[in-house]
């Protein structure tokens, strides 16, 4: 059939099962946005390409499916970097589809054109540049591929304008598996690699297992409990790694790092194996790594090769599917109780809890954990909760305990502010029956805010809770840790977030008390459209425990007991 | 310690540019690097020296593997290999020191590949020390300018390092 370079873009797409695209048009690729109509397909416009690409990355998290952003070139391009790179980090599969000035102007720099397979290069899995229409349905159908297979990532795909328009007289899709010689993405261990480590975590006594995202990832989360049920393995997560396992599990320990619990952080210094389940020992979860769990041996299994040995050096790495690796285990695992070393474990978890602030006397104040806690206990733990990055990221780590898998969505590996709102309306529109709430601070609401314009045009609920503390909160905790309290450039001025929302058409509330939580996290339930809550928070309330950069995993700060002073006990 | 990697790579545009790239995101130093067609249609073969310690160059194979238009990547550092270094020198010659460097082109088996009235170029081939050593005595008489093709390299052996089952080919992943 004829077809367009443009047709063919949506053809493409809509083979891949594609059915939103989070995009933004301009000159470069107004031809694909013109051929738009003929296909099924629903188009968010965003409200800014950085915006657009986390929702196509919100919405992959969410879904399990690829997540599709459009750009044009130049600028339209480059303000899709920062979303690429937190794709990237956290191995979110995406494909960023961007147009390019005409295949003749490229190299002489012409209006809005920018080398975005150069920049894109080291935060891409891979890209393309598609000069010529016989080149868009291998670059789409390859990147697709390439995204969503062996450790996922996000994929550019960068159309010249005249590629767009140019035809093919008799087109056809192509349906033939695809092949590229020199990617590998179904690596396996061989038999040996199985029995050591059976036999190594048959021979232990105080393992623990690390679950990260490449766990939810291979979709392993119930063998997972299974297999540490069996062998009485406690689970410590990561960040990414949160809804691996069930949060009221009784092996499930939570987070690990340096927000993590202190109880989980000795477990693991203690431990004498760790199972790393598709995590990568980042710098946040192993604090400083010359001390890093000395006594344990270490298994890792991770799909990507490179992972293995990189910050910390394992006794055995088995690179593949986890899930397939983990099921080749398990027979050959004996069940274990470990009983000494899961009850001293809670013991610890015990004397810990009373540190906590959700065990203090109500004192009037207003505190995110106990926005978060109230969150979680009216959800049931079953909201699809997404992040901004700073401390309401951590508290909500810490203190919305996920039951189940894919419910939670953060920015880890990158941290990139911004990405709660956007990520959030890409999420609800891959999981259009899940409660959807955005936790975010009001440093990094107003970095995306824009996009609450986008949430109302597409008429999509999302619930966004601001924990609004007057500061860039994480940072102003730096400062009040290791610099004097020096709180240079933190403390920020918002605008009256309720009218901002009322201002979008949507409604907006405010809670200054304890006591007002519940009625508004009822009330937007109950409402209809996206909700806008400004939670004003505690202003100097700081994230514990907390590892400082580099130390030793558990040497922690605790919780200070009683509650830490805040500006207004003072 | 200098690492000899043996890169076999997709002939496509960029591809250079990949491979370099990696080494400046991952702070590794590349000594040399050196490209060519092979016999087999679509595929280059690079030739990578490397600064590095085991460990450095291990990550860095891992590294290259992740890019998409990478084969097959093998250190035949520790392997019995041939290395080979191209290198043109155009030196001065007065008249009464062109016996001497006819000489050292003889000892060093290299080749005179232009001659005028003041000046030759001297080719020579030779594993890196080799014309290290080249140049260091024909410096004192006056090169004029120097070029080096950085090393290429090849296993020993009646084996061919290239493994030809890479033309594997992988069928979607469902969705
Ligand atoms: C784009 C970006 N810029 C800067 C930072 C550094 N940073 C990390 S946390 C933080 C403070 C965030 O403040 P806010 O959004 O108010 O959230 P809070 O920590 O108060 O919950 C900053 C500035 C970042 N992570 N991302």
């Amino acid at each position: 059939m004829k077809r367009t370079g443009a047709q063919i873009v949506w053809e493409c797409l809509q083979r891949e099962g594609v059915d939103v695209v989070f995009g933004y048009p301009g000159g470069a690729n107004l031809p694909i946005y013109d051929a738009m109509r003929d296909f099924s397909i629903h188009h968010v416009l965003g409200r800014h390409e950085q915006g657009v690409t986390h929702m196509a990355d919100g919405y992959a998290r969410a879904n399990g499916r690829v997540g599709v952003a459009m750009a044009t070139s130049g600028p339209g391009a480059t303000n899709m970097i920062t979303g690429i790179a937190t794709a990237s980090m956290d191995s979110s599969p995406i494909v960023c589809i961007t147009g390019q000035v005409a295949s003749k102007y490229i190299g002489y720099d012409a209006f809005q054109e920018t080398d975005v397979t150069g920049i894109s290069l080291p935060i891409t899995k891979h890209n393309f540049l598609a000069m010529q229409v016989e080149e868009i349905m291998p670059a789409i159908r390859q990147a697709f591929y390439i995204a969503r297979s062996g450790r996922p990532g996000p994929v550019l795909v960068d159309i010249c304008k005249d590629a767009q328009q140019a035809v093919i007289e008799d087109w056809q899709y192509d349906e033939s598996p695809i092949r590229l010689p020199g990617y590998r993405p179904d690596l396996a261990p061989v038999p040996e690699k199985i029995r050591s480590a059976a036999e190594m975590i048959n021979a232990a006594k105080r393992p623990v297992i690390l679950a990260g995202r490449g766990v939810l990832l291979s979709g392993a989360t119930d063998l997972l409990r299974q297999f540490a049920e069996k062998a009485q393995v406690p689970v410590a997560l990561t960040l990414l790694g949160i809804g691996a396992m069930p949060a009221s599990h009784p092996l499930n320990m939570g987070m690990m790092g340096m927000h993590g619990e202190s109880w989980v952080n000795q477990a693991i210094q203690n431990a004498d194996l760790l199972l790393a389940f598709g995590m990568r020992f980042d710098d946040r979860v192993t604090g400083n790594v010359e001390t890093y769990a000395v006594n344990a041996r270490k298994i890792h299994i991770d799909i990507d090769p490179a992972e293995l040995n990189k910050n910390i050096k394992v006794d055995l790495g088995l690179v593949g599917d986890l899930k397939e690796i983990v099921t080749q285990i398990d027979p050959l695992v004996q069940p274990a109780d470990h009983e000494e070393w899961v009850d001293a474990i809670w013991s610890r978890r015990k004397e810990s809890a009373v540190r906590d602030i959700q065990n203090l006397p109500d004192n009037g104040h207003l505190y995110a954990p106990h926005v978060i806690n109230d969150l979680w206990r009216h959800t049931a733990g079953e909201a699809l909760v997404v992040t901004d990055v700073g401390q309401n990221q951590m508290w909500t780590a810490q203190y919305y305990r996920h039951e189940k898998p894919m419910r939670f969505i953060s920015s880890g590996g990158l941290g990139t502010m911004g990405f709660g709102l956007p990520a959030a309306i890409g999420a609800k529109m891959g999981c259009p029956t899940c409660e959807v709430w955005a936790v975010v601070g009001d440093g990094g609401f107003q970095m995306t805010q824009a996009e609450l314009s986008t949430a109302a045009q597409e008429g999509i609920k999302v619930n966004v809770a601001i924990m609004n503390n007057g500061f860039l909160g994480m940072v102003r905790q730096w400062q009040e840790f290791f610099y004097e309290k020096n709180y240079a450039a933190t403390p920020m001025r918002s605008p009256d977030f309720v009218k901002l929302a009322e201002a979008h058409g949507l409604t907006g509330l405010r809670v200054t008390q304890r006591a007002g939580v519940e009625d508004a996290i009822r009330t937007a339930r109950e409402t209809p459209g996206t909700v806008v809550i400004d939670f004003r928070v505690e202003q100097e309330d700081s994230v514990y425990p907390m590892v400082p950069t580099g130390a030793d995993l558990d040497k922690m700060i605790r919780r200070p007991s009683p509650i830490v002073e805040t500006a207004r006990d003072r | 310690m200098l690492h000899t990697l043996v890169v076999l790579v997709e002939d496509k545009p960029g591809v250079l540019d990949r491979v370099a790239s990696l080494f400046r995101r991952r702070a590794v130093n590349i000594e040399s690097l050196t490209v060519g067609h092979t016999d087999i249609p679509g595929i280059s073969r690079m030739t990578i020296v490397v600064a590095g310690g085991d460990e450095i160059v291990e990550r860095v194979t891992h590294y290259l593997y992740k890019l998409v238009n990478v084969i097959q990547v093998e250190n035949l550092t520790y392997r019995r290999m041939v290395t080979r270094d191209l290198a043109l020198i155009k030196i001065n010659t007065e008249a009464e020191k062109r016996a001497e460097i006819f000489q050292m082109v003889e000892v060093f088996r290299g080749h005179v590949v232009d001659v005028t009235n003041n000046s030759l170029i001297i080719e020579i081939t030779g594993d890196g020390d080799k014309i290290d050593g080249f140049v260091r005595v024909l410096k004192p008489l006056g090169i004029i300018e120097l070029v080096r093709t950085g090393a290429v390299a090849m296993e020993r052996g009646s084996e061919s390092l290239v493994n030809t089952s890479v033309e594997v080919t992988y069928g979607a992943v469902p969705v």
